[in-house]
């Protein structure tokens, strides 16, 4: 798991426990339990899954194989704020390549990568439907419509 | 009593425009006068007009107040609702139009649309179980509970209800399959994992009317004897999610759902299912193995899900919109539903409406519309009034078809015969500023990208395709290039496991087509006349059109425009990186998108 940051914090690996055991003994539960492990961390860290794969009997590899082939998860802790730019149809020809060029531009970070400080963490999403206000991005749940280049640092400075 | 209804779009779109805290001010106009019982305030589903959001619609006055700021609501508190008077400024104007237009009825975007799908969505509160009742809700399911299953399948049959998730492939049959499929247990299955770019027909349809897919859903359950079913969601979208549990326990408090179905004996279950986000998994194959908690990777068929689906039962698996169709169908009956459309294909189809035309929104018209019709009269044309250059219709699975195509009518087989498909309803428009090059481009990048990888056509084949591309993006291309892209792209679809790698070169082969000549141009003279493919072309300013006023050295971040006040201005194409702000900004049309190293001849 080449992606996992350097400095992590203590994981209290009780958590998994509350988790799991809901889920013990029912079938087709692999993912909603990978979605409950991140929402509890944040991420899904190796230990976490490690101890979840052996309580549900499964082999941590086909844990592994299904966290990495769905975008939702991550194996690396991510920034306080997610910024998600849309890279729609409708987003990409009213520019939206523009719009993550500046950020990049800004925050030294590129499509998936997150700030040293873990203040941000850029990533795309292929439509969020609000199409009408092209180009579109998200930052947390917030959705800022209409963007040019020019507003952009504007914005990520309300974000602390 | 109420004195006033009001319904505010709570939709995605409307809630990007700053429709929370429109209400949030709304509220407490409302509450400082003291008259806050007298109005029901609901976050309704949405109206379709994204384009000028957020919007209040006031019953009964019957009033559209749109583009609103949270500064517009007390004027229209007083004016409107305390002293009676509507406050027309901010009523609907047509462009070009000095005169106001007061309801859904007036507008034209509103003009050729048919509500059949979209019935209830920012009509009613979706959160309430009675308002969908007092709609006629859960009537089409009473009468299905008497009638045999053979019937069921026979009336959608009739119908002509072709699935609304991308093939088109007839629902009856689909049902007549599983219902025919020997197993002690069957299920049916919603497709909500709409992950097309540019598409939210069905999440809209989720998070405005919620009650209409659990009514599809427990009428096919009695057509094909199925006593649980799934309804598999993009966890992209909390609020339809949010709304449909809310839905689900609400019509089991109602006897509508659980054990003895309103004393009929029949009982079915509703699970949902978040997805995780892969776009293969809105193939149904990989869709199911997704349920199961594995990898969301397709395998072939047949066996098809109808015959062995999901943990290996009798599977009957249609989308979200197919399903809001079908209560309509038994309420109204097949002949009169199929009154709506063309021979082949009935009944309407709701599309997303984006990119370069005036009125982008949701849209529903009946099957047999043309092109035309959607993106002159619904969609308002196209933006600045610009040239169109084409639709795209179908999204990554679809294809791009261009001016000579507007007359094609909409429907299933005359999309499919020009190269595009009807696809999930993913509409986009564009304009001369658009490069077709790019756009294929883009398309396979996404494709490429959320290729699963299991089948090599389709995992190497879209790679090697996007790499020529992109070499002819960035002026590397030979014209060799184009057979190539020919002969992969039937290769792809004739080898490819599932619907993803066997649609993925709709998109590369429809530009091919259609516009064969702006390819040419990009190999053979470099250029890009749209302005996109940045190797490819050059900016300079006309000196007849410009009246130096200096907009475009504002916006420019690397100062690279110079030229004195009130005279024509110059750009340094050395120090220029082709952003394209100073062309938005300028409002003499005067930035040319030129040849590269022919500036000399534009700007003297």
């Amino acid at each position: 798991m080449g992606e996992e940051a350097t400095a992590l914090p203590e994981i209290d690996l009780d958590k998994v426990d509350e988790v799991v055991d809901p889920f013990l003994g029912k079938k087709g539960i692999m993912i909603p339990v990978l979605q409950n492990l991140q929402e509890e961390y944040g991420y899904l860290p190796r230990p976490a899954m490690e101890k979840a794969a052996r309580k549900l009997k499964i082999p941590v590899s086909k844990m592994y194989g299904v966290a990495t082939f769905y975008a939702q998860f991550h194996l690396a802790p991510r920034g306080r704020n997610i910024i998600r730019v849309c890279k729609g149809t409708a987003c990409h020809i009213q520019g939206a390549s523009k719009i993550s060029d500046r950020i990049t531009e800004i925050l030294g970070i590129t499509t998936g990568e997150t700030t040293e400080d873990y203040r941000f963490t850029l990533e795309e999403v292929a439509c969020i439907g609000a199409c009408a206000l092209a180009p579109v991005m998200t930052i947390n749940d917030n959705p800022h419509g209409r963007l040019t280049p020019d507003r952009i640092q504007e914005i990520l400075d309300s974000y602390e | 009593m109420f004195e006033k209804h009001l319904m505010v779009c709570g939709a995605t779109g409307c809630l990007a425009s700053g429709s929370k805290d429109v209400t949030e001010v709304l509220e407490k106009e409302l509450s400082d006068r003291g008259i806050r019982d007298k109005f029901r305030i609901v976050m309704a589903g949405c109206p379709g007009f994204c384009e000028v959001g957020p919007i209040i619609v006031v019953y009964p006055d019957e009033v559209f107040y749109c583009r609103l700021d949270p500064e517009n609501i007390a004027e229209i508190v007083e004016q409107h609702f305390v002293n009676g008077e509507i406050v027309e400024k901010h009523l609907f104007k047509p462009p070009k139009s000095k005169e106001v237009k007061r309801f859904y009825d007036e507008i034209p975007f509103y003009s050729k649309q048919v509500f059949n799908v979209l019935r209830n969505s920012g009509r009613v509160n979706p959160e309430s179980i009675d308002e969908y009742i007092m709609r006629g809700g859960y009537r089409a399911l009473t009468r299905a509970l008497d009638m045999k299953s053979e019937d069921i399948v026979e009336e959608v049959k009739t119908a002509g209800l072709r699935g609304r998730g991308g093939a088109g492939f007839p629902s009856g049959l689909k049902w007549k399959f599983t219902l025919q499929a020997p197993g002690t247990k069957k299920y049916i299955v919603c497709n909500a994992d709409e992950g097309d770019p540019g598409a939210f027909m069905d999440r809209s349809i989720l998070e405005g009317d919620p009650h209409a897919i659990i009514e599809g859903m427990l009428i096919a359950g009695l057509a094909i004897g199925s006593d649980e079913g799934y309804v598999y969601c993009r966890a992209e979208y909390p609020l339809a999610i949010q709304r449909l549990k809310m839905a689900i326990e609400q019509a089991e408090e109602y006897g509508l759902l659980g054990e003895n179905i309103l004393g009929s004996g029949y009982n079915y279950k509703l699970n949902i299912k978040e997805g995780a986000g892969a776009f293969v998994c809105g193939e149904e194959t990989a869709l199911l193995a997704s349920i199961e908690g594995k990898r969301g990777v397709p395998r072939p068929r047949p066996p098809f899900p109808a015959q062995k689906g999901l943990w290996d039962y009798p599977t009957c698996i249609n989308n979200v919109e197919t399903f809001a169709n079908v209560p309509l169908i038994l309420r109204l009956g097949a002949e009169e539903y199929a009154k709506v459309g063309t021979e082949n294909s009935k009944g309407t189809k709701v599309f997303a409406l984006a990119g370069k035309v005036n009125n982008t929104g949701l849209v529903e018209v009946p099957m047999g519309i043309t092109i035309k019709e959607i993106v002159y009269d619904v969609g308002g044309g196209i933006q600045k009034d610009r040239a169109f250059k084409a639709v795209q219709i179908g999204g990554p699975s679809g294809g791009c078809l261009p001016e000579d195509k507007l007359d094609l009518p909409v429907d299933y087989d005359s999309l499919t015969q020009a190269g595009a498909i009807m696809g999930s309803g993913g509409m986009i428009a564009m304009d001369e500023f658009t490069c077709m090059v790019d756009l294929a481009r883009y398309f396979l990048s996404f494709t490429q990208n959320e290729s699963c990888g299991k089948c090599t056509p389709c995992r190497e084949g879209t790679k090697r395709m996007l790499e020529i591309l992109e070499r002819i993006t960035e002026g590397e291309g030979k014209l060799e290039d184009l057979d190539t892209l020919r002969d992969l792209a039937s290769s792809i679809k004739d080898s490819s496991l599932c619907g993803l790698g066997q649609t993925a070169p709709n998109p590369v082969l429809t530009t091919l087509r259609y516009f064969e000549h702006e390819y040419r141009e990009h190999i053979e003279e470099k250029y890009c006349r749209s302005g996109i493919c940045k190797e490819l072309f050059e900016y300079a300013i006309d000196p007849e059109s410009c009246n130096g006023c200096r907009a475009c050295t504002k916006v420019c971040a690397v100062d690279a425009i110079s030229g004195e006040k009130k005279e024509p201005h110059k750009i340094d194409v050395e120090l220029c990186t082709k952003c394209g702000s100073c062309v938005d900004r300028c409002r003499q049309d005067a930035i040319k998108i030129i040849r590269v190293g022919s500036e000399a001849d534009v700007q003297g």
